[in-house]
């Protein structure tokens, strides 16, 4: 059970995570607010509150995910408060509060893949990185690898069911993922490093 | 068609500006654009709801008014509508309920709120509702007044099939100076998270997480510190936002609401007074769209302490001697003495303060008092801050506009009153529910040095330690009066709880000074035997009160006047409408 205050304080505390050293820290540049601009403008005047889901993209794929500095600046931009932009982060399971690793590989559980193999899979490729299976709660679904290499996550419908088990590294997909396969892509991202 | 063909219900609606709709096999008729919800509790067919609130945006979130409707058969190509022998057309009902606060009437339109499909999805909602609820009702501020609970009793289920672990969330989280909050017990109706948004405009607190893990918060760093936050409290329909003045003090079920107004500012908010025997607990606001809409600030909800504090003056006090200590007195002697006093005193030597937070009944006994000792000396202390620019009112006062009235005085005089203290042309002073001391700026060497001074209040402060005579009156929990407010709304104050002490309600103070006073001259108001019996004299006298009565002013007040003063939150929701 958490401490009550927690519940309101969680919600601005970072979560660290070896990942960070692979991506930049946030930090509010004129360029990164001028492309914020953009998406803002995109949406008629008084709907400014429509591109917090596009800001929240471009931050997440530039600084690997959205720290809490970066609520407020985000909230700034779509004139919007930082409880909501809170909301929306904490309402998606794809915009993540921690930082992933540099390669974020998702395992599809949902049924047609973890019937053909996924839920082994997804066993296999934390003992290749290095965690354990445990460390991916519901709270926390995300695990990182010590070094910040690697990062594993059980994620819903990949949308490729008649191919599976579906893996996806970053934004790379892959399918009909044999452990042996799994080797060799592993392999091939490491030799990318 | 022949002359002779009787009117359908749809056109003689239509002419109205109305639908004719069939709710639970009645049918009624309802102007066009009216909610489902509204409609059906207009005519008594209780809808359950938790978002649902009219002073906010429809969120249809809760789920908990849905509803069984119906629609007339769409026709096939080139049909024409059968009507019954009533005029009207066969309802076919619809397979699934619909929510009864986002769907709004339509002619003949049926609505059943007793049959399965509506049992049932109510069932249903609370089922899920309760999941994972923590069902601490014992301990909860709310019991009694929750509409979990009484929905819960009147539409849920006897059993509970959730068998699994409850979610925990946070508890008894300080979000705000006031307001504490439990994300368990909440429904998250966001009716808050709206009210903040939508009539304070400080969007402080929001949804987080998603699924069972959903809560109410505020984001670290700002909390809930509005002066209105405890508005949050009275439209919470579970216990999630809770008063910290108020949680653990009293169960609400002894505590008995006594409709009123606010006393701290021109607005005259109307409000309800919860008490149990002779203590006050809390405050409230009353709806009353022309005044306060559902709402009221903070600041003046918890202003109610002072009613039952330790300074109350509960026994006429007098000072036999000019350097001897105050004592306790008995009231018929006292007021014999007083009147005494008053008739010797120079009428050219005698000034009168009274208070612009008296009713109108006490102002008018002040007044009759004053012209008949003679004196021309009298007036209001006035009392001017900020309007916050929702309901706090530049008038601090309540009831200026009654002093302006039944007086005719707004504090104009009082600088006149104030040099004559100062330059000892005024030697005899009385005092109507004020501390000169403060706002009317007399020192209390002025008050020492005076040959007389007179105070009727109810609590003690610098003028009442330096009065020759203290007369306690009462707090406006504890009396009958009506005031006016800025904008000309005469209102009614209702007593809550009985006058502590041997304190009396100032309208019957003046009203025994004045039996004193005038011998065996007959004045109608001196031997009124109630507050509303002086207003009915006042009614007759005072031109802008002819007519009004108690009765005619109801609970709702009534406008006698029109001063160009508006409240600004009122202007605004009348301009959203």
């Amino acid at each position: 059970m958490t401490e009550p205050t927690d519940a309101i304080n969680v919600l601005a505390e970072d979560i660290p995570s070896p990942g960070e050293k692979f991506y930049p820290s946030f930090k509010p540049t004129p360029e990164l607010e001028a492309e914020a601009r953009e998406y803002v403008a995109m949406y008629p005047e008084g709907r400014e509150l429509s591109a917090v889901l596009p800001i929240i993209h471009m931050v997440q794929e530039k600084f690997g995910f959205i720290c809490a500095r970066s609520i407020p600046w985000i909230a700034e931009m779509c004139k919007s408060t930082p409880i909501h932009v809170a909301g929306v982060v904490s309402f998606y399971p794809g915009i993540r509060r921690k930082c992933p690793g540099k390669w974020h590989i998702r395992v599809c559980h949902t049924i047609a893949c973890a019937m053909s193999g996924g839920e082994d899979l997804l066993k296999f490729i934390c003992g290749k990185i290095g965690v354990k299976p445990e460390e991916m709660t519901e709270a926390e679904p995300m695990a990182v690898s010590a070094d910040g290499l690697w990062s594993i996550e059980a994620v819903e419908c990949l949308a490729h069911c008649g191919f599976g088990p579906n893996v996806m590294v970053n934004d790379t997909l892959y399918s009909r993922v044999t452990p042996e396969k799994m080797d060799e892509i592993l392999e091939e991202y490491r030799r990318r490093d | 068609m022949s002359p002779e063909q009787p009117i359908l219900p749809k056109d003689a609606a239509a002419a109205e500006g109305k639908v004719n709709v069939q709710i639970n096999g009645t049918w009624y008729r309802f102007p066009k654009g009216t909610r489902i919800a509204d409609a059906c509790n207009s005519v008594g067919v209780h809808v359950p709801c938790f978002c649902y609130h009219p002073k906010l945006s429809v969120a249809g979130s809760c789920r908990m008014c849905l509803v069984e409707q119906g629609m007339p058969p769409r026709l096939a190509p080139g049909a024409t509508p059968t009507y019954n022998e009533d005029g009207y057309q066969t309802i076919q009902w619809m397979p699934r309920a619909v929510v009864a606060c986002a769907n709004t009437v339509a002619e003949n339109m049926g609505i059943r709120t007793n049959g399965t499909v509506c049992t049932q999805a109510r069932r249903a909602v609370l089922e899920f509702l309760l999941t994972n609820h923590p069902l601490d009702c014992p301990i909860c501020d709310q019991a009694g007044e929750c509409k979990l609970q009484e929905y819960t009793a009147d539409y849920g289920s006897p059993t509970h099939r959730f068998t699994e672990a409850k979610i925990k969330k946070g508890k008894h989280i300080e979000i705000g100076p006031r307001v504490n909050l439990d994300q368990e017990r909440c429904v998250l109706c966001r009716r808050c998270v709206r009210f903040m948004k939508e009539v304070v405009g400080e969007e402080v607190l929001g949804v987080v997480g998603r699924g069972g893990h959903n809560a109410i918060a505020c984001y670290p760093g700002k909390t809930l510190d509005s002066n209105y936050s405890m508005n949050v409290v009275d439209i919470c329909p579970v216990g999630a936002m809770t008063s910290r003045d108020f949680r653990f003090r009293m169960r609400v079920w002894f505590l008995k609401s006594t409709p009123t107004i606010d006393v701290n500012c021109g607005t005259g908010t109307n409000i309800y007074v919860w008490s149990r025997e002779q203590q006050v607990y809390r405050i409230t606001p009353r709806q009353n769209d022309e005044v306060n809409s559902c709402w009221m600030p903070d600041s003046h909800r918890l202003n109610y302490r002072y009613i039952n504090s330790g300074k109350r003056l509960l026994t006429p006090l007098v000072k036999t001697d000019a350097e001897a200590p105050q004592r306790a007195a008995a009231w018929e002697p006292i007021i014999k003495a007083a009147a005494e006093q008053l008739r010797l005193c120079d009428p050219g030597q005698l000034a009168f303060i009274v208070s612009a937070r008296l009713t109108n009944e006490e102002l008018f006994l002040a007044g009759e008092l004053a012209q008949l000792l003679g004196v021309k000396a009298l007036d209001i202390v006035p009392r001017r801050g900020e309007s916050d620019g929702m309901l706090i009112s530049a008038d601090r006062n309540p009831n200026s506009t009654g002093a302006q009235i039944v007086l005719h005085k707004n504090g104009g005089t009082l600088d006149n009153i104030r040099r004559g203290i100062k330059i000892g042309k005024i030697r005899s002073l009385v005092v109507l529910g004020e501390d000169v001391t403060a706002e009317a700026a007399i020192t209390a060497e002025q008050l020492a040095a005076l040959d007389y001074l007179l105070v009727i209040d109810h609590t003690e402060n610098a003028t009442t330690q330096a009065a020759d005579v203290v007369l306690p009156g009462v707090t406006f929990a504890e009396k009958y009066g009506t005031m006016v407010n800025v904008t000309g709304r005469i209102q009614r104050l209702n007593r809550a709880i009985d006058p502590l002490g041997e304190a009396k309600a100032d309208w019957e103070i003046l009203a025994a000074l004045l039996r004193e006073c005038c011998g065996d001259l007959p004045g109608a108001a001196a031997h009124a035997t109630s507050a509303q019996e002086v207003l009915d004299v006042m009614a007759a006298q005072i031109e802008e009160l002819n007519g009004v009565s108690w009765a005619s002013i109801g609970n709702q007040g009534q406008q006698i006047i029109d001063t160009g003063v508006s409240i600004p939150l009122i202007d605004r929701e009348k301009a959203n409408k």
